[in-house]
């Protein structure tokens, strides 16, 4: 079991956003959440990047216990992410905003570049080409030089995917990286998700559009009011009556 | 000819170099702290921390002159990273409150020991600094935050003052960094008072109070903080605008302050990332 969710709850004053919240997420697979609106999808993304601490349960990745751990440690332990409201350095260039991104990654240690270390610029050179390979993995390359808040919103996600693959990570977290994207790019979006799950990285995700998540999600969680209603593969979770009560709908998918 | 020149110009304008060496030196000071999104008020108090340790330590105790100034902004880092240790673990702007109030305790407590000299000020310090000693650490000041920009510490200054929680995602110890541009910043303002002090033959409580902090957030507005010279640039104008105006009736004197104010406020509305935006190709690292 990669990573594993025993009874995780937490609350916000009076609002039970997650309810003794249990499943697993087995490696290299995508494993998909979906859920009405205020469910508790992204406080559950927020609990796994450590940026909202669990009230109870526990958060095991390989049976090591992360639910306790601040953001910026369970970042290292090869976890990444992308925000549902994106959250992107828009002073920065698309290319700075993945260099930023390779804290965990990079050395660029100080006191060779202040020695001028010929071993340095070499790093750098290094470091560069790994931003540039991250930006044209998820295809605007060619926008590198360009400042992040003057992309159009799907080149902002995927650039966000850029940053967040700078980190190498093992477990990618992705709050609807397809929300505002246009066909073509959301078909680019689902190759490159499939890549990264062939390479050994999973993959959390969020998403409303059930078409793509049919396709693309090994298996499925459902949350509503902040409790799981079911874990199954795409055909089980769509045919449960419980989640098409509660969010699908009559004839769906 | 030339050498006649220099050695006029020296003569009639020597301090007026050497003061603008020493606050482009306390711009870059604050520069630091603000360049991981973090703004101290307190800056001037570290000089002064800086400047009145220095000073002691070389009247009172005979100590060799660059011992002192080491001593003087070794003290002020470490008064910072106590400072900074709990108020930077919070987010917003409680490093300014806190720095504030810091400033002010500094300043009275200047005011009221003895071996300050009280409001008289800390009088006869030994005049040890050239105009060599103030370039030569401002040019290692400059190169070190130059390559300390492009270093794993400079990025994350960089992520968290552009957003603080992607930072957090992205592996960065946010409150070790802070913490880090705070110190580095006392540090920096420690040197600069340090030298300013045996500069100066007297150093009194008041220059290192509330207005010399804005004044040094004013050369950073003014000067911009896309870049390292943008501060220089800031503290440069702002220093020698009243020796400029000079000639011109009631410019140098009452007038000074609303010149620096219509500067500032030019700035704000026309130029949001400072004057140093006419000079585009030191803006960006990569």
């Amino acid at each position: 079991m990669f990573l594993e969710f025993e009874k995780i709850s937490r609350s916000f004053g009076g609002v039970r956003a997650l309810w003794e919240v249990s499943f697993v997420v087995e490696a290299a697979t995508i494993h998909g959440i979906i859920g009405p609106n205020g469910s508790g999808k992204t406080t559950l993304i927020n609990v796994v990047s450590g940026l909202t601490g669990a009230d109870s349960g526990r958060l095991l990745l390989e049976g090591r216990e992360v639910h306790r751990l601040p953001p910026y440690r369970i970042a290292a332990l090869g976890i990444a992410r992308t925000f549902q409201n994106i959250r992107l350095f828009s002073n920065m260039t698309c290319l700075e905003n993945v260099i930023a991104g390779q804290h965990l990654t990079a050395g660029r240690a100080l006191i060779p570049r202040l020695l001028r270390l010929p071993s340095a610029s070499v790093e750098e050179r290094r470091c560069r080409e790994d931003a540039l390979s991250c930006l044209s993995s998820v295809g605007i390359e060619n926008r590198a030089g360009a400042l992040a808040k003057s992309l159009s919103y799907g080149e902002r996600r995927r650039l966000e995917i850029a940053r967040a693959m700078a980190l190498k990570p093992r477990l990618l977290l992705l709050d609807e990286p397809i929300a505002g994207m246009r066909q073509r790019e959301i078909e680019e979006m689902e190759s490159l998700f499939r890549s990264l799950a062939e390479a050994g990285v999973t993959i959390l995700l969020i998403e409303h559009n059930m078409p793509f998540m049919m396709r693309l999600c090994s298996r499925i969680t459902v949350l509503h009011f902040g409790q799981t209603v079911t874990t199954g593969s795409p055909e089980d979770v769509c045919a449960h009556p419980e989640v098409i009560e509660a969010y699908l709908g009559v004839e769906s998918c | 000819m030339t050498v006649a020149f220099l050695s006029q110009f020296f003569a009639v304008y020597g301090s007026l170099v050497n003061f603008i060496g020493i606050n482009a030196l306390l711009a870059l000071s604050l520069y630091v702290t603000l360049s991981a999104g973090q703004l101290s008020l307190g800056n001037a108090a570290f000089a002064g921390i800086g400047a009145y340790t220095a000073g002691i330590l070389t009247m009172r105790f005979d100590v060799p002159y660059p011992v002192s100034v080491a001593a003087g902004a070794g003290l002020s880092a470490i008064i910072a990273f106590l400072i900074g240790l709990p108020v930077l673990r919070i987010r917003g702007i409680f490093l300014a409150m806190a720095t504030l109030a810091f400033g002010e305790v500094v300043r009275i407590a200047a005011v009221n020991l003895d071996i300050t000299g009280g409001a008289q000020g800390l009088v006869g310090i030994p005049n040890k600094t050239t105009t060599y000693t103030i370039y030569g650490v401002l040019a290692a000041t400059v190169y070190f935050l130059a390559v300390l920009r492009g270093s794993k510490i400079g990025w994350s200054f960089a992520a968290i003052r552009e957003d603080e929680t992607a930072a957090m995602a992205l592996g960065i110890n946010t409150a070790f960094h802070k913490t880090l541009a705070f110190v580095l910043g006392a540090f920096i303002a420690g040197i600069a008072g340090a030298i300013y002090a045996h500069l100066n033959f007297i150093i009194t409580p008041g220059e290192f109070g509330f207005s010399a902090a804005v004044q040094l957030l004013i050369y950073n507005v003014v000067g911009g903080t896309q870049s390292v010279y943008g501060p220089i640039l800031g503290a440069f104008i702002l220093t020698a605008l009243p020796e400029v105006l000079r000639g011109v009736p009631l410019a140098a004197g009452p007038l000074r302050l609303g010149i620096n104010g219509v500067i500032l406020l030019l700035v704000i509305l026309y130029l949001p990332n400072g004057l140093i935006s006419f000079f585009r190709g030191l803006n960006r690292v990569s």
